[in-house]
């Protein structure tokens, strides 16, 4: 294990509805590289991703973020973290606005205006929109935007691209690759063939073991 | 010690112990029952108030303090559950809550069928009574809510969560049922706490209580034997047996 | 790198982003109020609109229905951030759970619980309650709803996730909230007697504080679980 890691699992491993998904499953990601996790459906994908978040407890093993654990680093973890997973986490009843709003409140915020986030995803128009009435292209788009609402370093997001279109989808392959190039970290899983950066991309083969 | 412990801990040798201690543990329960049974049935001598329908307090009784001590006994589980995720914590938890379950009922039916005699009627609303059947409903909470989620280990941090907080309500509970018991001063089915019970009474009371408990661990273990199969049914030490 | 905002700003945030989304669902936060005057209704259509009868079990109507109305509402605390992934983002928040667990509390009492106060004394006029015992009942109301919707949200954590959650929710919920319903009954009827209160009065008030001490904590820890 490299010393300038900054997410590291040991040994981690998950079992959900007494069956075993994925055991002693070691990586490390240093600033700057992503990691993509693949595999087929059911094996893990998701769980893997909730257990970094640590939304759910993994049933063996560890996770460290600059060589700590992250249980124990809570609030300090989580504001280094921004999560899009598959429900997009927002409110039907409030505007874009009000909802990157509240995105700022939970977590650290990051210096730019909202209306350039939104800008910067196309939904500049709908600032004041309630979200219900959008689409869920238009709705995928926002719940991504919380990413740049949000200053964190490690984005962690489950199938980002769908209901996407190839234009949001390139756009947001940008977006994450400007991410990476700040030193940022990615941990994702995805369906879609979207060309990423390749020399800072780790991949990742669940249920391939077992 | 602690090592011992641990090994406990671990689900093939609780399996393993447990199984040898069942056949024990019947013969101690039935003595216990045989010795307490006759003494309460035959030697204790008819109380003065009520004649020989008292001697269901003999069942009664102790048949409440388990249904108190078996939800403590889970509380405590739940607590382990929560700090360290120990498997067999888990198991214990839930096996327990049945048979936790069924000496309240008992307590309840006991208590019913004391009632019909002296006051007429199946059901007084008792202060012990009352706080039964409120621990009735804590108890099917734990078994419903285990149920209704699929994942048995987030179910069992589910239930670790409830018992934790009805364990704090239950002291509550049931002062806030004295309270208003004496209120309105009706009939007390349970009023066995004299000044000063007499050792023939106390004796076969006793010898009760403690065949429940020797009772209470062996349904546990068996009820933890099955449990355990059911839940690691995919590793290898329940293949290998 | 900017600060992340003070625990208090959080707390204040969530607590306006909720009373806002209540503001726009005004429907589903009204029935609860609904409910609470049906079911009083009932009482004089079940047992004869005797006055001296409906004046003796009134205080036990009303909180019974208070209860009842409680339990309906619970579900709304939750459910809505589950399905749509909010309530991920308020756990995965850099704030202590607990703490924006006691804003949507706060903001569930501030629009199911209070509204109680405005319709109860109508209530009470029409079940012939004496007007000695209706600032208790008031009080009563006002310190036990909270309690009810503090404890009721250890209850929703616990079955947010479940399919048919709602209908163990009951069965979690009720046992607990008997010590309010004894003791609130309890003083509203001794006003309407004229006699002590103080005792019945005090006993919810060592609730409230007890349960606004450690609900959220369990409620975090249930909500931790059924995110999981």
């Amino acid at each position: 294990m490299s010393s300038s890691a900054l997410l590291e699992t040991r040994d981690l491993s998950c079992n959900r509805n007494d069956r075993l998904l994925f055991e002693h499953l070691d990586f490390a990601l240093e600033a700057g590289q992503m990691l993509v996790v693949e595999g087929p459906n059911g094996c893990g994908k998701t769980s893997l991703l909730r257990i970094l978040t640590g939304l759910r407890m993994a049933d063996g093993g560890e996770i460290l973020w600059r060589g700590n654990p992250i249980d124990r680093l809570a609030g300090d973890y989580y504001e280094q973290v921004t999560y899009v997973g598959h429900h997009d986490g927002v409110k039907h009843e409030l505007s874009c606005l009000e909802n990157l709003r509240l995105a700022r409140a939970m977590g650290m915020p990051s210096k730019t205006d909202l209306d350039d986030v939104l800008e910067q995803v196309n939904l500049y128009a709908y600032g004041e929109t309630e979200v219900g009435s959008m689409s869920a292209g238009q709705k995928r788009r926002l719940a991504l935007a919380r990413l740049l609402a949000t200053d964190s370093m490690l984005w962690i997001l489950d199938e980002p691209f769908t209901s996407l279109d190839k234009a949001s989808m390139s756009m947001f392959a940008s977006l994450f690759e400007q991410h990476l190039q700040r030193q940022g970290i990615i941990v994702m899983t995805s369906h879609h063939d979207i060309s990423l950066p390749t020399q800072s991309l780790q991949r990742l083969q669940l249920g391939a073991q077992a | 010690m602690f090592l011992w412990f641990h090994k406990l801990g671990s689900p093939p040798h609780f399996y393993r112990i447990a199984g040898k201690w069942i056949p024990w543990l019947s013969s101690i329960f039935l003595v216990l029952l045989l010795a307490g049974l006759y003494g309460g049935l035959i030697e204790a001598p008819p109380d003065y108030q009520q004649g020989d329908s008292y001697r269901i307090i003999f069942v009664h009784v102790p048949a409440a303090w388990m249904s108190l001590f078996i939800y403590v006994a889970m509380a405590f589980c739940g607590a382990v559950i929560i700090i360290w995720r120990m498997k067999l914590a888990e198991v214990v938890l839930i096996s327990s809550a049945p048979i936790g379950a069924s000496f309240t009922f008992l307590a309840l039916a006991t208590g019913s069928l004391w009632g019909k005699p002296m006051w007429g009627t199946y059901w007084v609303w008792d202060a012990r009574l009352t706080s039964e059947l409120i621990l009735l409903f804590l108890y099917l909470g734990v078994i419903g809510l285990h149920n209704a989620i699929d994942d048995k280990r987030v179910a069992s941090r589910a239930v670790a969560i409830l018992t934790l907080v009805g364990v704090v309500n239950i002291p509550i509970i049931h002062y806030s049922v004295e309270w208003w018991h004496s209120l309105h001063q009706g009939a007390t089915v349970t009023k066995f706490d004299k000044p000063s019970i007499h050792w023939s009474m106390l004796i076969p009371l006793l010898l009760m209580a403690l065949a429940f408990q020797v009772y209470y661990v062996l349904a546990l273990f068996q009820k933890c034997r099955v449990e355990l199969l059911q839940r690691e049914r995919n590793s290898k030490w329940v293949e290998e047996l | 790198m900017s600060q992340r905002l003070s625990l208090a700003q959080a707390f204040v945030f969530l607590l306006r982003r909720d009373l806002l989304l209540a503001m726009r669902n005004r429907a589903e936060y009204a029935m609860p109020l609904l409910f609470f005057v049906l079911v009083i209704t009932l009482f004089p259509l079940a047992l004869g609109a005797l006055p001296e009868l409906l004046a003796r079990i009134a205080p036990g109507i009303i909180w019974v229905a208070a209860l009842l109305a409680a339990m309906l509402s619970l579900d709304s605390i939750f459910r809505s951030d589950f399905d749509d992934g909010s309530l991920e983002q308020i756990l995965l928040s850099a704030h202590p759970v607990a703490v924006l667990v006691l804003a949507k509390v706060s903001a569930h009492w501030l629009v199911t619980g209070l509204p109680l106060l405005l319709v109860a004394p109508l209530l009470a006029e029409m079940l012939g309650m004496p007007a000695t015992a209706q600032p208790i009942l008031l009080l009563t109301i006002l310190i036990g709803t909270p309690i009810l919707s503090l404890i009721g949200a250890i209850g929703v954590a616990l079955t947010v996730g479940l399919r048919k959650g709602g209908i163990i929710l009951s069965l979690l919920v009720l046992p607990l909230y008997v010590p309010v319903l004894i003791f609130a009954a309890s003083a509203t009827e001794n006003a309407a007697m004229g006699f002590e209160v103080s005792a019945q009065i005090y006993m919810l008030l060592a609730f409230l504080f007890l349960s606004l001490s450690l609900s959220p904590w369990a409620t975090a820890a249930a909500l931790r679980m059924s995110a999981s």
